[in-house]
């Protein structure tokens, strides 16, 4: 007999995912990942002005505002066949990394650290052995007994209020937690203090786009930044020290404590390097151009079929007509009409909701191929494709992890440890310690470029007369963004988003070959099938962010965990 | 006085939008003072925590299902903010009550703290305001208006000579006093 569960909505993360579980002997049989909102912004851009396009597309979701107004920008350029000034792919780079960093901070301490860290336990720790434990794992300041013991005064109070927020919803003491209260004390202190750290991630975006949560800096051509060294109506040089500063300071914490962290926790449950690996076709797309087309890009990109670098296949440039030709979308098991296979040029966007049905549609979101297979995107796919690619600062830092953790378990451990839960994690952790000597590098050369009198930030865009297509794509937090865009007459004909999170958590596609969320959790050994943690693990690990992948029509909901003997 | 009027919720989904059309709707109407900031925040959370830090008040503008007539406007304050967002009658919960938690944690939550919430009509896909949720936006700002006047702040009203201040007694609308806390406007 199976036992089937249903985890509705999933929570701690943006939107609304419905995962659905066979249960046999103990272990994950069979796996649904179901997105229950639907997203109209297809519809909504239809016959706009390209140029304006950005503006509602960083509406599509309120965590990554930013990666859909670039990915917007970009599609419109593609299609145009333009270039863009220096200085504004530099200003473009710095706000992508810094709100990437932002984003990897938040995932990893709020969203699912949780499923690590037993928050009440942090209570019953001994501040003094902690601050011992914290000092010889990294050299990060904010470590005295002092700083532990006022954390734990705080969280008490917040406790005693009877109102846990942020911290509801965690399964406390469940059996799969193991982390020591000293451990679960630090963690929980880096909890807070990431929550101030983020905000410096996010004054970067806010100092170079003018605003959060919704940038107004970027234009088709360019950004909309004035470059004038000593004007302060516009960036000047005490803004971009001032950036400067606080580039330094995010970098001490995401060396010193985050990737720690995450090497710590990664050794204390090294058996999650073995659980949660699924799909392992790695899709990557190269980000943080360098000059003005889009052909020299920092971050390399590519595709990894199984995992496998053998078959290692480069993407190099925002133009790549190998990654172009790739993509396709299903909706055999999505619930819009028809069973097509289609490229997002070709698409429609046609709702038809049926019910929950298991081999037939059961999802708003739409399943993603590459070259007709299914493929994981996000850090995972990303390190591993930069790691395949030869990026040094990649392999350096994954290296250090795999040391780091190694030295701690007193055995050697295999870059394949990453094809797992916890990878997904380290990977992430990689990531952003990549990105900061990216912000580093990206400020350094946008100063040089003002220094040599370059101040150019935006090209007038031209439309022709007919129909031209463009894709723009990001490497975005959660992995490779792609926005299709139709021009026909200087209007929008057809757009389409391909996100992150619709790559991840897509349905069965056109074969029935299952998405990486689905395939990842079969074999998930569940000790509780009505406190699935192990389940969330899995699907947190991917960050999964369905606000962007598919829109709310639900409010009503309360969590569900719904167990039942099928 | 440093007060942020944040007004959140998904442009793209109608009424769901109507913190952001309130901000547009103030900005269009009114002189803001230095003391006020109007921030559309969209779907954001804990984004916006920097926008939280050092203000003596936090007014909220945001769709709520308080199961009222469509249009119908409520207000809430203090500890009530928290948890109208924890029991999700907001339709983005997730957001804005992680990010209310996040800083009372951190000692960021402005004392004063006041929420006006919007029965909304439609929720479909679409940048317009349902007609019941767009009349009611103009009676809205000047709660808003007022609200402010409240805490100190004088918001004069744009394209006249010589801006008359807003008083209740200027009001077209009945306000029912349900309870100390509870304003409904209908």
């Amino acid at each position: 007999m199976s036992t089937r569960i249903t985890i509705d909505p999933v929570t701690r993360i943006e939107g609304h995912l419905r995962i659905d579980c066979e249960i046999n002997g103990g272990k994950v049989t069979n796996a649904w990942s179901s997105g229950q909102m639907w997203r109209g912004i297809e519809s909504i851009v239809q016959g706009k002005d390209p140029r304006e396009v950005w503006l509602y597309t960083q509406r599509i979701c309120g965590v990554c505002t930013t990666v859909h107004a670039i990915a917007s920008v970009r599609s419109v350029e593609n299609a145009l066949g333009m270039e863009i000034p220096l200085n504004a792919q530099y200003i473009r780079n710095l706000m992508v990394a810094a709100h990437a960093i932002q984003d990897h901070l938040v995932h990893f301490y709020h969203l699912s650290a949780l499923d690590w860290v037993d928050v009440p336990s942090a209570l019953k720790a001994d501040p003094k052995k902690t601050a011992t434990l914290a000092q010889n794992l990294s050299s990060w300041p904010m470590h005295s007994t002092q700083v532990f013991s006022d954390a734990q005064q705080r969280l008490k109070a917040f406790a005693d209020t009877g109102q846990m927020g942020i911290f509801t919803n965690g399964y406390w003491g469940h059996p799969a937690m193991r982390l020591s209260p000293e451990v679960n004390l630090m963690a929980t202190t880096h909890y807070l203090q990431a929550l101030e750290v983020q905000r410096k991630a996010n004054m970067i975006v806010s100092i170079l786009g003018g605003k959060t949560p919704h940038i107004q800096n970027l234009a088709v051509g360019g950004v909309a930044n004035a470059i004038n060294t000593d004007s302060p109506a516009t960036l000047t040089m005490e803004r971009l020290y001032y950036v400067k500063t606080l580039i330094d300071d995010l970098g001490k914490f995401v060396n010193e404590v985050y990737f720690k962290d995450v090497c710590a926790i990664g050794a204390a449950y090294a058996d999650w390097t073995a659980i949660g690996a699924g799909v392992k076709n790695y899709l990557a797309v190269p980000d943080l151009p360098e000059d003005g087309k889009g052909i020299a890009c920092l971050l390399p990109g590519g595709y990894l079929p199984g995992g496998d670098f053998a078959k290692f296949h480069p993407i190099r440039t925002l133009q790549d007509e190998y990654f172009q030709k790739g993509v396709q979308e299903s909706v055999k098991h999505s619930w819009y009409q028809g069973e097509w296979t289609r490229h997002p040029w070709d698409e429609e966007t046609k709702p038809h909701y049926t019910d929950f049905q298991d081999n037939g549609k059961y999802s708003w979101v739409k399943a993603p191929t590459f070259y007709g297979q299914p493929a994981q995107v996000g850090p995972l796919a990303n390190v591993l494709v930069m790691y395949a690619a030869g990026h040094e600062p990649t392999r350096r830092y994954t290296n250090l992890a795999l040391e780091t953790v190694g030295k701690q378990l007193g055995q050697k451990i295999p870059l394949e440890a990453l094809h797992s839960t916890i990878g997904r994690h380290a990977a992430r952790a990689v990531r952003a310690a990549v990105l900061y000597e990216v912000l580093q590098n990206q400020w350094k050369n946008l100063i040089e470029n003002i220094g040599s009198g370059d101040a150019k930030t935006f090209i007038r865009p031209e439309f022709p007369k007919g129909e031209v297509k463009g894709v723009g794509y990001h490497e975005a937090p959660r992995g490779v963004l792609s926005h299709w865009v139709v021009i026909k007459d200087a209007k929008v004909k057809n757009y389409q988003a391909v996100v992150p999170s619709t790559w991840n958590s897509g349905p069965r596609n056109g074969q029935d070959l299952p998405g990486p969320y689905e395939a990842s959790l079969l074999g998930t050994p569940i000790a509780d099938p009505q406190r699935p943690l192990e389940v969330l693990r899995t699907v947190h690990s991917f960050d999964p962010c369905l606000a962007c992948a598919i829109h709310l029509t639900d409010t009503e909901h309360q969590e569900i965990v719904e167990v039942r003997a099928t | 006085m440093n007060i942020l009027v944040l007004g959140v919720g998904n442009l793209l989904m109608q009424d769901e939008g109507v913190g952001g059309r309130a901000i547009e709707e103030l900005e269009k109407r009114f002189r803001i003072p230095p003391a006020v900031e109007l921030l559309d925040g969209g779907t954001a959370g804990l984004e916006l925590l920097n926008q939280l830090g050092c203000r003596d008040a936090l007014i909220i503008v945001d769709a709520v299902q308080s199961g009222k007539a469509p249009g119908t406007v409520i207000r809430f304050e203090g500890d009530q903010v928290p948890a109208v967002f924890r029991r999700k009658i907001s339709p983005h919960q997730l957001g804005i009550s992680d990010l209310l938690a996040a800083a009372r944690l951190i000692d960021l939550l402005p004392k004063r703290l006041v929420l006006f919430g919007v029965q909304p009509a439609e929720l479909g896909t679409g940048l317009e305001l349902s007609s019941k949720v767009a009349g009611v936006l103009g009676e809205l700002t000047l709660l808003i208006a007022l609200e402010l006047q409240s805490l100190g702040v004088e918001l004069l009203l744009k394209n006249a000579p010589h801006p008359p201040a807003l008083t209740l007694s200027g009001k077209k609308w009945p306000l029912v006093q349900l309870n100390p806390c509870q304003v409904v406007l209908s």
